[in-house]
């Protein structure tokens, strides 16, 4: 840093964000089980100061982006508009170069820090409630504090490393909650396949990484002095890449593995549904809200190097419109709640994927933030409604919840439609932001079909969620009866180890619904920090190069003709005549294979167990093959070393260890006989030297 | 008339009796006391060669005795402090029964 340079407190003490929720964690791994309450409330606790401490970030950089000109004096590596606050540290040397580490406070970073630790608050203390009877509580806050102290570090991060670090650790704390009920097969499985599927993005992502310092000899993003790798994004342009693509393409290719692996994109999207086997708030916080949005994030922080390359773009776009529009058909023919979500999870990451493809990196950034929030909400609410209806997870074994479980009803319909983007709720606007920047990438058939999927994808979500809303909220009870008929079975057995009583489902306690009513203010309001044209604040915080383009009639009516559409036909089919127990989908006398096609998920994982697993297979016996030849090639060298050894050994026993034990045989043997002369008796020495000195004259005078 | 040979004779005499009891006694005391006996034996022959010597007049045998007489002096002193801190350790001063530096 210069020293001229003037930066807000907070800027310099970023670091404090993340930290906290660390040593809140590392803390309370070492609690003994029974501290509940003390593990909980640290984690709350450093997770409520880290929220604190972001505010502050957010409120800084909002005052700082409301005068561009006066921050001149602030510092000298600010360009005219983009700005960031740095702090960099050396984390160690070797020879001449040193590795740099450092902290990045920009608008990008205020945003989501703001965003992943308000929610992570919210769900922290809803955990509270929800986990209140299970008896690692105390390793589930630990987990929890783990991932929040990644997650924040990820987004403060000002350099790739440390963002890989940190986006490995939330891939632990992934893994280690996903797999929080162990002894569950399903949920065991589920943790190892989200980690294994996203390492497979992250391979490329960390090739990239690799990449990126071989041709920049920096992984900081930012620099003091424009030399950041993200600062250098415009000359690798220019440098030849593989594939055709330039150096900048290429490694941003190998970044975005990492964003489609993280972030449930087609092709890696399989572990993100499986990933529900977690308990519901890490459901929410995780899966829903913040770790999967990090992958869009990434992309986000590394925009320049994706902005180089119109190709990578381009691809980048096409994947998240047909991730988008795939999940949405998936989701709407699940029965499990929490499956529905998640897919619908998939389907608008796919949108913010799609968003940042298509340019506009905002509007995704945007629809990220709103997405947190309703998402998180809709995740929430679900898991009220399960824990209300006694872990029950099959919406065709609800219906008839909102008489009992008001507050959640009201509280999931403003998520409801806040995700299916009806107006004036979070949803609109952001999808909203999204669709135009995807009408206005450019003409022709090729440049307008991430926007006609957008827009399919728009109908298809709305349905998915009037149809969940209706069989789970409205009609009567058909857990009862249902329960007593059916065997839970498979992946939807029950959630929690809650000792399930039978009976009218009931409201979860206060602990709960707060954060949901919090979450619904904030899904309700929060899209006008949006509005489309010169009002449009969270566009020029975030991207103050661009302005934002003009209100777009035909995208809104389009969209929201559709959202309507989609809602209308949800009623139709399951609102107005609701569901008897035991009913069938409606969807199955209409759709027939169509809807048993997305029903199994497009038969994804059957095609990954035909083709990945079963090369993974038949590569494992080459490779045990392999293994043996190597195997017996290493037995026979063992054997041959052995056998010379045995050799060496009888030579050494035979030949050198028995002259030795002679002579030292004889060394002892004489020992002994002087030893005896010494007999300790004083006069038998004087014996000796009498008799001997006798002998001696003798000898003297004999001669 | 006495000659050197017999003053030799009774050294010899003298220092044979030392050496008996030094060697056949068992009692410390004793054991010193035959050891005086064969430093006087040494003294007067160290004198009879002397008086008996071409040059009479040059005191050296007188001269060993002396610093023989002396030594045994000290040598009577420190070997009565021994048997006195051996007897104090022991509470014996039968010297076949210290046998503690045996090989």
């Amino acid at each position: 840093m210069e020293p001229t340079t003037h930066i807000p407190w907070i800027a310099s003490r970023l670091w404090l964000i993340p930290l906290l929720p660390f040593l809140a964690g590392g803390v309370s791994a070492l609690l003994p089980r029974r501290y509940r309450k003390l593990s909980a409330g640290l984690a709350i606790g450093a997770i409520g100061i880290s929220t604190l401490l972001s505010f502050c970030a957010l409120a800084e950089s909002i005052l700082r982006g409301l005068q561009p000109h006066a921050g001149q004096q602030w510092s000298a590596m600010q360009t005219h508009e983009v700005w960031h606050w740095l702090t960099e540290f050396t984390w160690f040397s070797y020879g001449t170069t040193s590795l740099k580490m450092g902290f990045v406070l920009d608008p990008l970073t205020a945003a989501m820090v703001i965003m992943v630790s308000f929610v992570s608050m919210l769900i922290f203390i809803y955990s509270l409630g929800y986990m209140d009877r299970d008896k690692n509580f105390t390793r589930f806050f630990t987990f929890l504090s783990l991932f929040a102290g990644a997650m924040l570090g990820l987004v403060v991060a000002n350099n790739l490393l440390l963002f890989f670090a940190c986006w490995e650790l939330v891939g632990l704390a992934s893994y280690l909650l996903i797999g929080f009920w162990y002894h569950r097969p399903s949920a065991a499985a589920a943790a190892k396949k989200a980690f294994l599927v996203t390492k497979l993005g992250d391979i490329g992502f960390f090739a990239g990484l690799l990449w990126l310092y071989h041709a920049t000899g920096t992984l900081q993003f930012y620099t003091p002095d424009h030399t950041g790798a993200l600062e250098q994004a415009t000359a690798l342009a220019g440098l030849p890449g593989i594939m055709g693509l330039s150096l900048a393409g290429t490694i941003a290719l190998l970044i975005f593995c990492g964003a489609v692996g993280k972030s449930g994109q087609w092709p890696l999207h399989v572990w993100l549904p499986d990933a529900m086997e977690g308990p519901t708030p890490v459901s929410a916080l995780i899966h829903a809200a913040t770790m999967v949005a990090a992958g869009v994030f990434l992309v986000a922080r590394t925009y320049p190097l994706f902005q180089a390359s119109p190709q990578v773009l381009t691809l980048v776009a096409w994947i998240g419109a047909f991730t988008a529009v795939m999940a949405a058909t998936i989701a709407v023919a699940q029965n499990d709640i929490k499956r529905i979500l998640a897919y619908s999870t998939v389907s608008q990451l796919g949108y913010m994927v799609m968003g940042l493809g298509v340019g506009g990196m905002a509007a995704a950034m945007f629809h990220l933030l709103m997405h947190g929030f309703f998402k998180a909400l809709l995740f929430l609410g679900a898991g009220s409604v399960i824990h209300g209806c006694h872990n029950e997870q099959d919406v065709f074994k609800m219906g008839g919840v909102k008489k009992h479980m008001p507050l959640t009803f009201w509280t999931y319909i403003v998520g409801t439609l806040a995700l299916a983007g009806i107006f004036p709720l979070a949803g609109f606007w952001s999808k909203d932001e999204v669709l135009t920047a995807a009408f206005n990438w450019g003409s022709g058939w090729f440049h307008k079909g991430p926007f006609v999927l957008g827009c399919i994808g728009v109908f298809l979500t709305a349905f998915y969620m009037w149809r969940q809303v209706c069989l789970v909220f409205l009609g009567e009870y058909r857990g009862d009866k249902a329960k007593a008929g059916h065997k839970h079975v498979g992946h939807e057995e029950a959630e929690t180890q809650h000792e399930t009583v039978p009976g009218a489902p009931h409201e979860s306690p206060t602990v709960m619904t707060v954060p949901l009513i919090v979450l619904a203010i904030f899904s309700a309001f929060m899209g006008f920090s949006g509005l489309p044209e010169h009002a449009n604040l969270i566009h020029h915080f975030l991207n103050p190069e661009h302005a934002p383009h003009n209100v777009n009639w035909f995208v809104i009516a389009t969209a929201s003709a559709l959202a309507f559409a989609g809602l209308g036909l949800g009623h139709l089919l399951y609102g107005l005549k609701p569901l008897a127990a035991d009913e069938p989908d409606p969807l199955k006398a209409k759709l027939g294979k169509l809807r048993e096609f997305c029903r199994d998920k497009w038969y994804w994982d059957e095609i990954y167990e035909a083709t990945v697993v079963r090369f993974a297979n038949i590569a494992s016996v080459v490779v045990d093959f392999g293994d043996r030849l190597l195997d017996g090639a290493t037995v026979g060298l063992g054997l041959l070393a052995r056998g010379l050894s045995l050799i060496n050994d009888k030579f050494d026993e035979r030949a050198i260890n028995r002259c030795f034990d002679g002579g030292c045989g004889s060394v002892r043997l004489m020992g002994r006989c002087f030893a005896a002369l010494q007999d300790g008796r004083v006069q038998s020495y004087l014996r000796l030297v009498a008799v001997a000195a006798a002998l001696l004259a003798f000898w003297f005078f004999l001669k | 008339m006495t000659t050197l040979a017999h003053f030799q004779i009774l050294a010899s005499l003298l220092f044979a009796i030392g050496l008996f009891g030094a060697v056949t006694r068992r009692n410390a005391i004793i054991v010193l006391l035959s050891i005086e006996i064969m430093f006087n034996a040494a003294n007067l022959s160290l004198v009879a060669f002397w008086r008996y010597s071409p040059h009479p007049e040059q005191l050296s045998g007188v001269m060993f005795a002396i610093f023989g007489i002396a030594i045994s002096a000290a040598e009577a002193a420190v070997g009565l402090a021994l048997v006195i801190v051996i007897y104090r350790y022991y509470k014996s001063i039968q010297v076949d029964e210290m046998r503690t530096l045996k090989g």
